[in-house]
C-alpha cells in the first residue's frame, strides 16, 4: 500500500500520523468509513488512489500495456523514471553497440546503471527490494564468480530488539569485538570497530574519561572492570533526523539502520550521535575474500563502500532471523543479552523488569535501547 | 530578441575585459589559477583515496574543510552590511560599495559550497539532496535548511547586481521598484544563512561545546566585523589599482560598522568564558582543551592565543576614532581581526566540538598537506571568482563598458 509517503515530509504535527488507507471495518468500499468530510480534502488523483485500493488493492489486474504505461505516479516519480530510463537507455546503448563486450560485462554496465540511480531503500516497496538485493547478488557474483546471498527481511510485526549488558560479568576479552568484526565484514585495513570496550578502574565510579578503551594486555586486569559501547539503536534517535537524505531511519522492530547505497558521506549524523555509535569509511574497506561472510542483508554486513557510514545493526542479518548478534553469541561470560522487549517471556524483559537497570546520558532525552546492570 | 542580443554582447565584453589588463593582473590570475589546478589535483587524489589522506577521523569527522565553510558563511552574510544602508536607507555613499559587497559574497558562497562538497563522502551521489530526485529531508534536518537559504541567498546576491549592471550597460537607470525588495529580502536573507549555519551546531545535544544558544548570535556578531574587514580591504586594494572611486566617507563608515560588531564579539567572547571557567562542569571540557589542552594535548593552543590577542588588539585599537581614521592602521586592524576571526570561527569552533569525544577520548587534528592544498585551491578560486565579477562591475560602473547598438546590427 502506498501508506508511506515518498517525498519529503512536511509533518510538523505528530508524526505517526498515518494516511487513512481505507482499510477500515466498515463495509464502505470507497475508502474510509467517515469519509465524509475527509473526503473534501483528497485532491482527484489521490481519491482515484484510495479507491482503487480499497476495491482491488495492490494486484490491479490491467493488460500487460496498461501495466506499463498506464501507472499512477506523481511527478516526481515520473521525473524519475525517466530520467533513470535515459540513463539505462544511454548504458545500454553504449554497452550493446559495443562489439568487444562479452555478455557479461554488458549486463555488469547494466547492473551498475541501475544500481546508481537506484532510490532510497526506505521508500522502496517490497518488489523493488528484492530487486536491488538480486541486482546486487548478480553483481557480485559476475565481478568474484562466487554467490553471497543477501536478505531485504523486513521487520517483523510485535518485535522491537533491546540490549542488555551486565557490567559484573564483562571481563575485557573482546571476543564480541572480533565476532561483530567477522560477521559485519567490516573494514581490516583502519581496524574498524562498532563495539568499544572501556577498561575502568575500580573505585573511580564511571569515569569514561580516565578509561582506556584501546587495551593491549592481559585482561581481566587487576582492579579494573570492563563496560562496553556500540550503537545503543536510540527511539529517539538525533543521527535520523539531522541526515539531509534520509539515508538513516529506525526501523519498525527499532533498529536504526543506514542505506549505504543512498549515503552521502557528510557525515553530520556522526556529530549528532552522542554515543560515538558510527563510523565512517575513510577509505575503501578491505576485507580478504576468504574472510567476507557471505550470509548478508542490505541494511547490514553487506560489502559498503568508501566515503558512507556504517554502524551497528544489532546484526540485523542475524537477528530478523530470530538469531542472537554475533557479539551476544561470542561473549563467554554472558555479560551480553539481547532480545525482543515486546516479548514479555524474553530474557531481556526480565533483566529490565527485576535488575537495577540503567542507560547512559538519559538526560539527552534519546532513549537508548541498551541497558546496563550488575549483578 | 532585443534581450538577448544585449546579454549576448554583455557576455562578450566581459570576457574581453576579464582577460584583458594590466601585467600585474595577468601575474594574479595566472597565480590563482596555479594554485586552483594544485587544488585540483589533490582533490583529484582525495576523490581517488577517499578522504582517508585529510587528518579527519572517527574522532574528529569535520575539519578543515567545515571550518573554513563556517567563517565564508559569515562573509557571505556581511554583504548586507553595505546592502541595507544603501538601498534601504537611501544612503547613497554605499552605493559604490555595494556591488563589491555583493561580488565578495557570491564568491564566498561558491567558496562555501565547494568546501561542503569537498568533503563529502559520495559527491557522485549529491543528486540523491535534489527535491524532486531524491529525498530531501525538510525540515527535520538543518542541513537541507542550510542547501535552500545558502542557495536563496546565492541567487539574489546574483540577481540584484546583475540587473544593476545590465541596465547601467544599456546607458539606463536601474528601477528601484525591482530591484529595492529584493535587496531588502537580502538583508533578512542574510541574518538567516548564517544564523541557521550556526543552528546547524547549536542543535547537536551531542555536542555541548556547540549545544550554546549564544552560538547563533555569536556567528552574526563576528560575521559582521569579519566580513566587512574584509570589504574594507578589498575596497583599498580595488581603490589603488583602479580608477574606480570609492570615497573615504564608505570606507569610514563600513570601519564604524567593524567596530561595532568587534565590539559586541567581544563581549560575548567574554560571557563565553566566564560561563565556562567560573564555574566548570563536565560540559566545559572543550573549551579547556581550547584555551588550556587537556592531559598534555594541546594543538589548539597556538591557534586560539594567537587568535585572541589579535582580536583584543584590533577591537581597542579600532574603539579609539583616531587610529581608525588612519588608513593604514585601519587595514591593519582589519587584517588581524580577520584573521582572529578566521581562526576563532573556524578551527577555534569546529574541531574542539569533537575533543573531547563522546566517551572522553581525546584524539586531536591535524589538517593534512592534501587538506590544506585543497583548501588553498578553493580560496584561490573564490579570489578568481571575485575578481571576474569585480572587473567587470567596475568597468561597467566606469562607463567602459556600454552596449553598443551598431555592434550587434552591423
Amino acid at each position: 500500500m502506498s501508506n508511506r509517503k515518498k517525498w519529503f515530509s512536511l509533518d510538523l504535527g505528530p508524526h505517526n500520523k498515518k494516511k487513512s488507507s481505507g482499510n477500515c471495518g466498515c463495509s464502505n468500499p470507497q475508502g474510509s468509513c467517515d469519509s465524509g468530510p475527509e473526503k473534501e480534502e483528497l485532491n482527484a488523483e489521490e481519491f482515484y488512489e484510495a479507491a482503487i485500493n480499497a476495491s482491488i488493492g495492490d494486484e490491479r489486474r490491467k493488460d500487460g500495456f496498461d501495466q506499463v504505461f498506464d501507472v499512477q505516479m506523481d511527478r516526481r516519480d515520473a521525473f524519475k523514471k525517466l530520467t533513470a530510463s535515459l540513463l539505462i537507455g544511454a548504458g545500454a546503448i553504449s554497452s550493446c553497440t559495443s562489439v568487444i563486450q562479452d555478455p557479461d560485462s554488458k549486463e555488469k554496465a547494466q547492473i551498475d546503471w541501475e544500481e546508481q540511480f537506484k532510490g532510497n531503500y526506505k521508500l522502496m516497496t517490497d518488489e523493488e527490494k528484492k530487486q536491488t538485493v538480486d541486482r546486487l547478488m548478480r553483481s557480485y557474483e559476475l565481478r568474484t564468480g562466487k554467490n553471497i546471498s543477501m536478505s531485504s527481511k523486513n521487520a517483523e510485526e510485535d518485535v522491537l530488539f533491546g540490549y542488555a549488558f551486565n557490567i559484573s560479568k564483562c571481563q575485557g576479552y573482546m571476543d564480541c569485538v572480533s565476532a561483530c568484526v567477522e560477521e559485519n565484514n567490516q573494514d581490516r585495513k583502519s581496524q574498524m570497530q562498532y563495539i568499544r570496550i572501556h577498561e575502568m578502574k575500580d573505585g573511580k565510579g564511571f569515569n569514561f574519561n580516565e578509561a582506556d578503551d584501546n587495551y593491549y594486555h592481559e585482561v581481566p586486569a587487576e582492579g579494573h572492570f570492563y563496560m562496553g559501547t556500540q550503537c545503543f539503536h536510540c527511539d529517539n534517535p538525533p543521527c535520523v533526523d539531522v541526515c539531509p537524505v534520509q539515508a538513516t531511519w529506525k526501523e519498525e522492530d527499532g533498529l536504526v539502520v543506514i542505506d549505504y547505497d543512498w549515503c552521502v558521506g557528510c557525515r553530520y549524523c556522526m556529530a549528532a550521535c552522542p554515543y560515538d555509535g558510527r563510523r565512517f569509511n575513510w577509505s575503501k574497506p578491505e576485507v580478504p575474500e576468504n574472510e567476507i561472510n557471505k550470509n548478508q542483508h542490505y541494511l547490514g554486513n553487506r560489502m559498503r563502500k568508501k566515503g558512507v557510514m556504517e554502524k551497528c545493526t544489532f546484526c540485523v542479518q542475524r537477528s530478523r532471523k530470530g538469531k542472537n548478534p554475533a557479539c551476544v553469541e561470542a561473549c563467554p561470560t554472558g555479560a551480553r543479552i539481547f532480545g525482543n522487549l515486546l516479548d514479555p517471556n524474553s530474557t531481556i524483559r526480565w533483566v529490565l523488569e527485576n535488575k537495577k537497570v540503567f542507560r547512559l546520558k538519559e538526560d539527552l532525552g534519546t532513549e537508548p535501547k541498551f541497558w546496563y546492570f550488575m549483578d | 530578441m532585443r534581450q538577448l542580443k544585449v546579454i549576448r554582447s554583455l557576455v562578450i565584453d566581459s570576457l574581453d575585459t576579464i582577460t584583458k589588463g594590466s601585467k600585474k593582473y595577468h601575474l594574479w590570475m595566472g597565480f590563482l589559477t596555479l594554485v586552483m589546478l594544485i587544488g585540483m589535483y589533490c582533490y583529484s587524489i582525495q576523490l581517488d583515496e577517499g578522504l582517508s589522506v585529510t587528518g579527519m577521523t572517527d574522532r574528529v569527522s569535520w575539519g578543515l574543510y567545515i571550518s573554513n565553510f563556517t567563517f565564508l558563511v559569515g562573509v557571505a552574510a556581511a554583504a548586507v552590511m553595505l546592502v541595507m544602508p544603501t538601498y534601504v536607507l537611501k544612503d547613497i555613499d554605499f552605493k559604490q560599495a555595494v556591488l563589491i559587497g555583493e561580488g565578495l559574497a557570491v564568491a564566498a558562497l561558491i567558496m562555501c559550497l565547494a568546501f561542503v562538497v569537498a568533503d563529502m563522502g559520495g559527491p557522485s551521489v549529491l543528486w540523491h539532496m535534489i527535491p524532486g530526485i531524491g529525498v530531501f529531508n525538510f525540515p527535520n534536518s538543518m542541513l537541507t535548511w542550510d542547501v535552500i537559504v545558502l542557495n536563496g541567498y546565492l541567487f539574489i546576491n546574483i540577481s540584484i547586481p546583475f540587473y544593476i549592471l545590465y541596465r547601467h550597460y544599456q546607458n539606463k537607470e536601474a528601477k528601484k521598484r525591482i530591484y529595492v525588495p529584493g535587496a531588502v529580502l537580502s538583508v533578512f536573507w542574510a541574518v538567516g544563512i548564517h544564523l541557521v549555519t550556526a543552528f546547524l551546531y547549536q542543535g547537536l545535544q551531542a555536542r555541548p561545546f556547540w549545544n550554546n544558544a549564544l552560538l547563533g548570535p555569536r556567528f552574526l556578531a563576528s560575521a559582521f566585523a569579519a566580513g566587512p574587514a574584509l570589504i574594507i580591504l578589498v575596497l583599498a586594494i580595488i581603490r589603488s589599482f583602479t580608477a574606480f572611486k570609492i570615497p573615504d566617507k564608505t570606507i569610514g563608515k563600513i570601519a564604524m560598522i567593524v567596530t561595532v560588531a568587534a565590539q559586541i564579539n567581544l563581549i560575548m567572547l567574554v560571557s563565553e568564558l566566564f560561563k565556562e571557567f567560573y564555574a566548570p562542569t563536565h560540559h566545559s571540557e572543550s573549551a579547556y582543551y581550547l584555551f588550556f589542552g587537556l592531559h598534555g594535548k594541546n594543538a589548539l593552543l597556538p591557534w586560539i592565543w594567537t587568535a585572541i590577542p589579535l582580536n583584543v588588539l584590533a577591537t581597542v585599537m579600532l574603539t579609539f576614532g583616531k587610529l581608525r581614521k588612519n588608513p593604514k592602521i585601519l587595514y591593519f586592524c582589519c587584517f588581524i581581526l580577520f584573521v582572529a576571526i578566521w581562526i576563532e570561527k573556524g578551527f577555534g569552533l569546529i574541531v574542539p566540538g569533537f575533543i573531547p569525544g563522546p566517551y572522553g577520548k581525546i584524539a586531536e587534528y591535524l589538517p593534512t598537506g592534501i587538506e590544506v592544498g585543497v583548501t588553498l585551491g578553493i580560496w584561490a578560486l573564490g579570489a578568481f571568482v571575485f575578481t571576474i565579477l569585480a572587473k567587470t562591475a567596475i568597468g561597467i560602473e566606469l562607463g567602459e563598458l556600454r552596449f553598443k547598438l551598431k555592434q550587434t546590427e552591423s
